[in-house]
């Protein structure tokens, strides 16, 4: 091979992923950014017209749903760890020979689709459906005691569809603990308390890390826990977004949202991400 | 996109140096642009576009139908009948939820001038009928294929404001946009629309997402007639929606999905379409209807034909098939919507002679209720859509309401 062709096959080795994302990541992002500075309708038609103030009116216009987004989004990852943290620590650690089993049984109910899953705890929840029907003829609850259409609701449906992504991220990292590791603190005379905080925590935070990733952003962007499960002061970025797109049609609109709502995400992981004292995000979302 | 422009690609097979300058204002603004959505507004169809559009086209013996929830019996008695008369299969789809999502959704294909899988689709005469027509998606009808609609269609329905001579439409259905409720949790005869926005049945009220159909009922709340609206109507009617909104007296904006959280008490009162819950109350639901005093909102919801439909001929032969009387009745007598087809009622009398007992008096019933067959007077009591000019008149409308059902 001669040296020129050695020096080329980086680049072919790159190409199909780097084809990949020039045309279905480079090129909508250009279109993007392109329709959120037009101007226009669809009956007449979108003129670039290097329109900033979409940016600014969308803001002002919808800020109190992008800050609801991003407060559901946080709530529903913190009770992903909250919940998942234990389930995953378990498993990986007293799992034993069944864990693959265990593994499956969390899984098991994403073969059913996303939004069937959301409608049947629609149906579960109604204000006279099975669960809150009995409470109230039993006079357990108030007549006019209700969990859909709140706020509630929504960051519980975010929670429990987005919850596998964080337990699995946190497995794998606490299925990599070295037991010796533990022998070794137990033999310096750490206490479990001791050996988790100190030994087991920090090596598992790389999964909770890639959790996080893997949880916050569809979390903060998703829109179909609030049409189904929410009311009308749930509504998050991701259902204005989509109304802009698919039933107003003011693509600009539509576009400048997503971007900004894009940017608030970037920065916010990114913060996160120093907090959390890491240099390089993705490499350790990659670990 | 179809074309990508030159310097996007140099940028994408360049080293990188270059390709960051692609988002420098010259090279960036160069593939920003070619970025831009064509809209095309077209003259109105004469004559001669109707013989062009029609010109060599023959039937293929299939039909694909979108229509709205809850506008004909699940058994399909009709198309079957269609079917066998005709030799001609249909597949009758109900995917229309709303006007506003559809249209979004069919927009793209129909722009492009592709096919969207649909030979008949029915449209309400809001923004969205004008939009298609205004957009030259739908196709001239040829009304030498339409006798049944000749010879029975209601003189009304043949000079309807949004579609005069019916060029491009033929009407479905027509509706009454009035207040449902649930008696089982509602204790008291609803007459108003003021009960819509009564802080004692908070939580437990269900609006419209429609833009067209939150808006209209705001003003008849403040005693505004829609139709005669202007600019300074419509913020009063967001204020009080928006307080309705506020004081937590809405538990949600729907679309066609209101039918089954009212039946099971999610919701006790709702903005609702007429012919719905009597279909509802066939599953014993139990469900009433009502036109509130100050009058309710007619609409008519049409069949279109798309222009780029793959089976115009036998779509408009279906179109008129649902203009024979007994046909349009036994529709009516199901779906209980207005029927363009007056001399519906005598074939439902005559059924009504026929049968007996219970079967005797809901046909006889429905042959007197103003829902289906209005008197004149009925008519009158109801208010119609507002049409919009133009564009920038709608957009600042939707401007209006449009962030009230998305708080």
């Amino acid at each position: 091979m001669s040296r020129r062709a050695a020096a080329l096959t980086p680049y072919w080795l790159i190409m199909p992923g780097g084809l990949w994302l020039a045309i279905f990541f480079v090129v909508p992002m250009v279109m993007m950014l392109s329709l959120s500075l037009q101007q226009g309708d669809v009956v007449n038609g979108f003129q670039l017209t290097w329109h900033w103030q979409t940016y600014v009116d969308g803001v002002t216009t919808y800020h109190s749903q992008i800050v609801r987004s991003l407060q559901y989004g946080l709530a529903s990852t913190l009770l992903q760890i909250v919940i998942g943290y234990p389930v995953a620590y378990w498993i990986a650690m007293h799992g034993g020979d069944r864990k693959t089993a265990y593994l499956f049984l969390l899984l098991l109910p994403f073969f059913v689709s996303f939004v069937l899953r959301t409608l049947s705890w629609q149906f579960f929840l109604s204000d006279d459906g099975i669960l809150l029907g009995t409470l109230k003829s039993l006079g357990l609850v108030e007549q006019d005691y209700h969990v859909l259409a709140t706020g509630g609701a929504v960051i519980g449906g975010l929670t429990y569809n987005f919850l596998p992504f964080m337990i699995l991220p946190i497995y794998v990292a606490l299925e990599r603990v070295d037991p010796r590791l533990l022998e070794a603190a137990h033999d310096l005379y750490a206490g479990r308390v001791q050996t988790f905080l100190r030994v087991v925590l920090p090596l598992s935070l790389p999964g909770v890390f890639a959790g996080v990733l893997m949880t916050f952003v569809p979390a903060a962007s998703d829109y179909v826990n609030a049409t189904v499960l929410g009311g009308t002061n749930n509504t998050m970025i991701g259902n204005v977004i989509q109304n802009q797109y698919l039933v107003t049609q003011d693509y600009p609109m539509a576009s400048a949202l997503s971007f900004t709502l894009m940017g608030a995400l970037l920065v916010g992981i990114f913060l996160y991400a120093r907090a959390l004292g890491t240099e390089d995000v993705l490499e350790v979302a990659a670990r | 996109m179809s074309n990508l422009d030159p310097a996007f690609v140099r940028g994408l097979t360049r080293p990188r140096r270059d390709f960051l300058k692609l988002f420098g204002a010259a090279g960036g603004g160069l593939a920003l642009a070619a970025c831009g959505v064509e809209g095309k507004k077209q003259a109105p169809a004469k004559q001669s576009d109707v013989q062009k559009y029609w010109a060599g086209k023959t039937g293929k013996g299939h039909v694909d139908f979108a229509n709205w929830p809850l506008y004909m019996d699940p058994k399909k008695p009709e198309l079957k009948l269609f079917t066998q008369r005709t030799g001609i299969t249909v597949t009758y789809k109900e995917v229309i939820q709303e006007a506003a999502s559809f249209f979004a959704k069919i927009q793209p294909q129909l722009a492009a001038g592709q096919s969207i899988g649909y030979d008949i689709i029915v449209i309400t005469n809001g923004i969205q009928f004008g939009q298609l027509v205004d957009l030259g998606y739908v196709a001239p009808l040829d009304h030498g294929k339409l006798p049944n609609f000749a010879k029975y269609a209601d003189a009304a329905y043949k000079k309807e404001s949004f579609d005069p001579g019916n060029v491009y439409s033929l009407p479905w259905a027509t509706g009454i946009t009035g207040i449902a409720y649930n008696p089982k949790y509602v204790k008291e005869e609803i007459t108003s629309f003021a009960s819509l926005f009564d802080p004692k049945y908070k939580g437990k009220v269900g609006m419209f997402s429609d833009t067209q159909e939150i808006g209209n009922f705001g003003m008849l709340a403040l005693g505004i007639d829609p139709e005669k609206s202007t600019a300074a109507d419509w913020q009063r009617a967001a204020e009080k929606l928006k307080q309705q909104r506020d004081q937590g007296v809405v538990r949600k904006y729907y679309d066609q999905g209101y039918v089954d959280p009212l039946a099971k008490g999610d919701i006790w009162i709702t903005q609702a379409w007429s012919g719905d819950v009597f279909q509802k109350n066939l599953e014993g639901a139990g469900l009433k209807f009502v036109i509130p005093q100050e009058g309710g909102t007619i609409w008519t919801d049409n069949m279109m034909i798309p222009k780029t439909a793959e089976n115009p001929v036998d779509a408009i032969t279906l179109m008129d098939f649902f203009y024979d009387p007994k046909i349009a009745a036994g529709l009516a007598e199901y779906i209980n919507y207005v029927t363009p087809v007056s001399a519906a009622k005598q074939v439902i009398l005559q059924d009504a002679a026929k049968a007996s007992g219970e079967d005797k008096k809901t046909l006889t019933d429905l042959a007197a209720s103003s829902l289906v067959f209005p008197t004149p007077a009925d008519y009158a009591q109801l208010r119609h859509y507002r049409a919009f000019k133009n564009p920038q008149e709608q957009k600042q409308y939707e401007s209006i309401f449009q962030p009230i059902v998305t708080a």
